[in-house]
């Protein structure tokens, strides 16, 4: 069930990809959002799947991991697909039932959002494979820093974060672990009607939030005792530190959106 | 009926079919006798606790076959039906404490065998001979799980378990993180059980210990597959091997072959208990019960 989620894992390992500074990924993940608006043809899409491509291949990690990456998604993006295909209406009709037009421009349509899903999850498929989560809050911390100024607790959001994504896993194994002894005391989870489903849930719940509670109160006290007085005066253990590589990496990201812009129609 | 568990060629893997799939168990041969106390050893990621989840069907094995009672379970076998076969095998997990959630420890007990169809007064009547069971008293009917202690909620956790009233008790560990007291007596209460209902017992552990004291089968697991089987008798008498396999031997074994050593003592049989020690002390120094006692 949620072994088989591949969004969001990470796999170790060091090519080019992995070696960037997070902040430069995770920079260019949003950035690549915002740019694949502006492609609106043919020529400009391929270039842009040119682009994922060669970060891909770049990144060393087979490409299994984006296939599966993209199948939980598969049915969102189908859905949507066809509804572009079937309710665009153009000039070079080939059928038409009611409200149902099948057209050539609804055809590209189709096609161009489809392209769209799939570079986008490929391409923070790609930031989240490639960067260790714990990284990636270092770089939200960095960049959110300038909203300090208008006094957004900056330290303290990326402290959740950074606690939030170190007990994801600790928290997807308890919750395994507190199903199989449930369903070892009888309870069928995922079966029955919808009133009964949502009653198999609170077994779980229930423990899961109590743990969570403890939890959290225990490593309150393990930080109080180990010194944090708050994000004052600290220092980094880890270290940010901006290569040529990064810049280059950015001026890439420069080039394709002129690229971009030059070639739309 | 008689719920012996075997193991067939079974093989698990991990997250099978996805980039991440790892493999736990191979070719896993044996077989748990129905009113046996087995133990099943192993150190940390040797896959015992695999091993325990495919005794239940909460795994299914991606290999081969596992024979539970007079059910087959395979890769291809459907689900339907295998609650059956949870209500025969009670499984008291790792730190059980953390399953409990109903709002009085009455409830909370009576909650496994009301799913298994039982009658609310009856679950309830099981809840409350159980609680003397377990070394806690009626008292704690109507409280909140969440008020207990540490010891005392495992203790209603094993009741809730045992509530079941399976023929199968499986137990993880199940005294981890207790004082020796509590230990003592939740390892007394099992094999009381097992003693006197012939309830069949598995029993993954570290404690050494407790295999000599209790078990009368023995498993050794080794990077997922199982590498010996047998009486802990016979395996404690290689105790260079079980020390290479990181397991070591019982403290009373350990003191035996100390003994053997310096002063060229043989002993036979093994003693396991404390109590075999003693016994087996007191004919080599060839002293009645009346001058042991005096010595004392």
């Amino acid at each position: 069930m949620m072994d088989k989620l591949i969004f969001g894992r990470y796999i170790p390992g060091n090519s080019l990809i992995h070696r960037l500074d997070p902040r430069t990924k995770l920079m260019s993940a949003i950035f690549f959002i915002i740019i694949i608006f502006f492609a609106n043809n043919i020529i400009t899409y391929l270039s842009l799947a040119l682009f994922v491509g060669l970060a891909v291949v770049l990144s060393k990690v087979s490409i299994r991991f984006f296939i599966n990456g993209i199948k939980p998604l598969i049915w969102l993006i189908l859905f949507t697909v066809i509804l572009q295909i079937l309710f665009t209406s153009g000039e070079t009709i080939f059928f038409r039932l009611g409200p149902i037009i099948l057209s050539q421009e609804g055809l590209i349509n189709g096609g161009f959002i489809f392209m769209r899903f799939v570079l986008i999850i490929f391409m923070s498929t790609l930031l989240t494979l490639t960067t260790m989560p714990l990284s990636l809050s270092d770089a939200i911390e960095y960049l959110l820093r300038p909203l300090a100024v208008i006094k957004v607790p900056v330290h303290e959001i990326a402290l959740m974060l950074s606690i939030a994504l170190r007990f994801v896993p600790t928290l997807m194994d308890e919750t395994e672990k507190i199903m199989n002894a449930q369903r070892a005391r009888g309870i069928d989870f995922g079966e029955g009607n919808i009133y009964e489903q949502m009653k198999s849930v609170v077994p779980l719940l229930i423990p899961l939030f109590v743990s969570s509670f403890n939890r959290a109160e225990e490593l309150a006290t393990a930080m109080e005792a180990r010194g944090y007085k708050g994000g004052e005066g600290r220092t980094k253990y880890r270290q940010l530190s901006w290569q040529t590589r990064d810049t280059l990496t950015m001026v890439s990201f420069g080039v394709l959106t002129a690229l971009l812009l030059l070639l739309r129609t | 009926m008689v719920m012996d568990i075997r193991f067939e060629e079974v093989g698990y893997t991990y997250q099978k079919g996805t980039p991440f799939q790892s493999r736990a168990l191979y070719d896993i041969n044996l077989s748990i006798k129905d009113g046996g106390y087995t133990a099943l050893v192993g150190h940390t990621g040797s896959g015992k606790s695999t091993v325990l989840q495919h005794l239940n069907a909460l795994k299914k094995p991606t290999e081969g076959s596992i024979t539970i009672g007079d059910r087959v379970v395979t890769a291809t076998a459907d689900n339907k039906g295998l609650k059956s076969l949870r209500k025969k095998i009670g499984i008291v997990f790792q730190f059980p404490e953390a399953q409990l959630f109903e709002e009085t420890i009455g409830k909370d007990i009576a909650f496994g065998p009301k799913n298994f169809g039982v009658s609310e007064e009856e679950a309830m009547k099981r809840a409350k001979a159980l609680l003397p069971q377990v070394g806690l008293d009626e008292s704690f009917l109507d409280r909140s799980p969440f008020d207990l202690s540490g010891g005392q909620m495992r203790r209603v956790a094993i009741a809730g378990v045992l509530a079941l009233e399976p023929e199968v008790l499986v137990l993880d560990e199940p005294t981890a993180g207790l004082d020796p007291q509590g230990r003592k007596e939740i390892m007394d209460m099992f094999y009381n059980l097992y003693k006197t209902q012939g309830l069949t017992i598995v029993l993954v552990t570290h404690q050494m210990d407790d295999v000599a004291n209790y078990a009368d089968h023995m498993v050794v697991l080794e990077k997922g597959t199982v590498v010996k089987e047998g009486s802990p008798r016979e395996l404690f008498k290689e105790s260079d091997w079980l020390t290479s396999m990181q397991l070591g031997v019982p403290s009373t074994v350990h003191f035996a072959q100390e003994l053997e050593r310096k002063f060229e003592w043989a002993f036979d049989p093994l003693p396991l208990t404390t109590d075999e020690l003693a016994e087996q002390i007191k004919d080599r120094l060839g002293v009645t019960d009346q001058e042991a006692g005096d010595r004392v």
